[in-house]
């Protein structure tokens, strides 16, 4: 037991250290500054990700990240552009925004079970999108462009985290905000999982007519973790509008929506790291495939196929595998 | 004996089809009642409307004097109504002791956000169901599979899982679905023992079901249905010398041919 402690404390300080420190180290001395924008991309989508994985637990095979990934990018442009609040502040509201509307929303979808649960929300992105192109306050397929850098976020006169437009190199304080945020959500995704909160999304997941039976309000416990879930999905939108300083309507497509959810099949839909791993290597694995050119989509998806056929519990039940046979 | 349930003129319709047709009955304290009668005469429906899974079209059902039909199974499960499952019903990937515990859910006392943090009551909870859970599998003779998975288990071992699943919600009155169903005469006459020890407990035990030697065994009163109406109530004996429940039952098939 203590053992166990011990490990699982040295595996975390061990992961703090490589993302906080042995990262930005090795890509300033080899000089690939570009490395940061991908991994931030990969930080940010495993958030979103993370949401996904989520409503999996619950039973529930989701497809409809995009639109609220979208929603969340949207939610913090306008504020920031046409109010003029600072985009720390955004951030939080765009995640709530996007958990108040999935509420709404999920009250009567979440009644669906399966594929129909599934097809609904793929049809979600697709109605976001639609959103966004015809609302007058999205401002159409121009979109929003020409967002600022974060300003500087100061608490009781304090600076805590410094104006990004007068950082030398904005993308790293990109890379350490989207980091930061990634550890606290897979913190949080961790503590509910292993708290008897996790133990009822497994309970909604095996068998609901039998949790209600119990007592459980499954109407309820299903609608929170779907907030939950499209709050992971706002706020990595709303930091992916932030890093790129622009939002349109196919910045989050049906496609985010696919690769959002295979990256929780890919990394293991009963590991809480799955969609973390999950989605470093679909990011890295797609990127790599670039060298094959028009034979790229073909490799990518016939590998996914194998993959699913020979791991259906994802990658990470290799690692559990070889620790049974040792 | 005081008067622990009482079902008053409940009817449910699909459509043209009446299910349920005007139904009174009421189970006393500490009493084990069972409903009977042939295959379609809405014994299921009955069990479902009982237990809040379907909503009356007519009618009510009251457990101590407070309405208990027509809400969600969540709301009839919290004011102590709680039923098994005719299936093998259970959280199957979850190990033995994990379903009990997680059945403790009406008595914690710590809310969700409680959990999440590790509260002093969440702890509490934690432990206080552990306990409750082991106690409970002793009582059902699941403690030496308490860390199997649930699926693992054998037929009967699975059913008296359910209804250690239900023991743990604290019920006032448990509503067995056909719990002796595909169980062979030792199997039965373990349930049967095992549904007189919860009785002992201070339960107060609904069950419906097919098995006529167990039902007639176990029971202080049973409640016939046909077709979806009441055709009898009694004590065993006084049932089976009863006529209609025998024509029930036998059908008049043997003057239709002409025997």
């Amino acid at each position: 037991m203590t053992l166990n402690r011990t490990m699982k404390i040295a595996a975390v300080v061990a992961f703090l250290a490589i993302v906080f420190v042995v990262v930005p180290a090795a890509i300033s001395s080899s000089g690939r500054f570009d490395l940061y924008y991908t991994l931030t991309s990969v930080a940010l989508l495993s958030i979103a990700s993370a949401g996904v994985w989520l409503t999996f637990y619950i039973g529930r095979i989701n497809i409809g990240q995009g639109a609220y990934a979208l929603m969340g990018g949207y939610v913090s442009a306008i504020l920031v552009m046409n109010h003029g609040w600072s985009f720390w502040l955004t951030l939080p509201v765009a995640g709530l925004f996007c958990a108040a509307a999935s509420v709404l929303i999920g009250l009567p979808i979440l009644r669906l079970r399966g594929v129909y649960f599934a097809m609904v929300t793929l049809v979600l992105t697709e109605v976001a999108r639609l959103l966004a192109l015809a609302l007058p306050i999205t401002n159409g397929a121009k979109g929003i462009v020409s967002i600022p850098l974060p300003g500087a976020l100061s608490i009781f006169g304090l600076t805590i985290i410094p104006d990004f437009a007068t950082l030398q190199n904005s993308r790293l304080a990109f890379y350490l905000l989207a980091v930061t945020l990634m550890v606290v959500c897979f913190a949080v995704m961790y503590r509910l999982v292993n708290s008897r909160i996790g133990k009822l999304c497994q309970s909604l997941q095996q068998n609901e007519e039998l949790a209600s039976s119990i007592g459980v309000n499954i109407a309820y416990l299903r609608v929170i973790a779907y907030a939950v879930s499209s709050f992971f999905g706002g706020v990595s939108g709303a930091i992916f509008a932030a890093i790129s300083q622009s939002i349109y309507p196919s910045s989050f497509t049906v496609t985010d929506s696919v690769n959002f959810m295979l990256n929780c099949f890919l990394g293991g839909l009963g590991y809480v790291f799955g969609p973390m791993l999950g989605t470093l290597v679909l990011y890295f694995g797609w990127d790599l495939l670039f060298q094959t050119g028009r034979f790229q989509l073909l490799i990518y998806s016939g590998l996914m196929i194998v993959l699913m056929l020979v791991l259906p519990n994802g990658l990470l039940s290799l690692a559990e595998m070889t620790r049974k046979k040792g | 004996m005081a008067e622990m349930l009482e079902v008053s003129g409940i009817t449910k319709r699909f459509g043209g089809l009446v299910a349920v047709n005007n139904v009174s009955f009421s189970v006393r304290e500490k009493e084990i009642l069972s409903v009977i009668g042939p295959n379609g005469a809405g014994k299921s429906t009955l069990f479902k409307l009982i237990s809040s899974f379907l909503k009356p079209t007519t009618g009510e059902v009251r457990l101590k004097g407070e309405r208990i039909s027509g809400l969600a199974p969540h709301i009839a499960a919290r004011r102590g109504v709680v039923r098994t499952f005719q299936e093998t019903t259970i959280f199957k990937n979850m190990s033995v002791r994990d379903n009990v515990i997680i059945a403790h859910h009406l008595r914690s006392t710590a809310s969700l956000f409680g959990f999440f943090l590790g509260t002093g009551a969440a702890k509490m909870d934690e432990a206080a169901f552990g306990q409750s859970a082991d106690e409970i599998l002793a009582l059902l003779g699941l403690t030496s599979l308490a860390n199997e998975t649930a699926r693992n288990l054998p037929h009967g071992h699975l059913r008296a899982l359910g209804i250690a699943i239900g023991l743990a919600t604290n019920p006032s009155i448990l509503l067995l679905d056909e719990p002796f169903a595909g169980m062979n005469h030792d199997e039965t006459m373990r349930m049967v023992e095992m549904v007189r020890r919860l009785r002992e407990r201070g339960l107060t035990i609904l069950l419906v079901e097919h098995d006529m030697p167990a039902v007639m065994k176990i029971s202080d009163r049973l409640v016939v249905l046909n077709f979806g109406q009441k055709i009898a109530e009694g004590t065993p004996s006084e049932i089976q010398a009863n006529e209609k429940v025998i024509e029930a039952y036998l059908g008049s098939e043997d003057e239709a041919i002409g025997l």
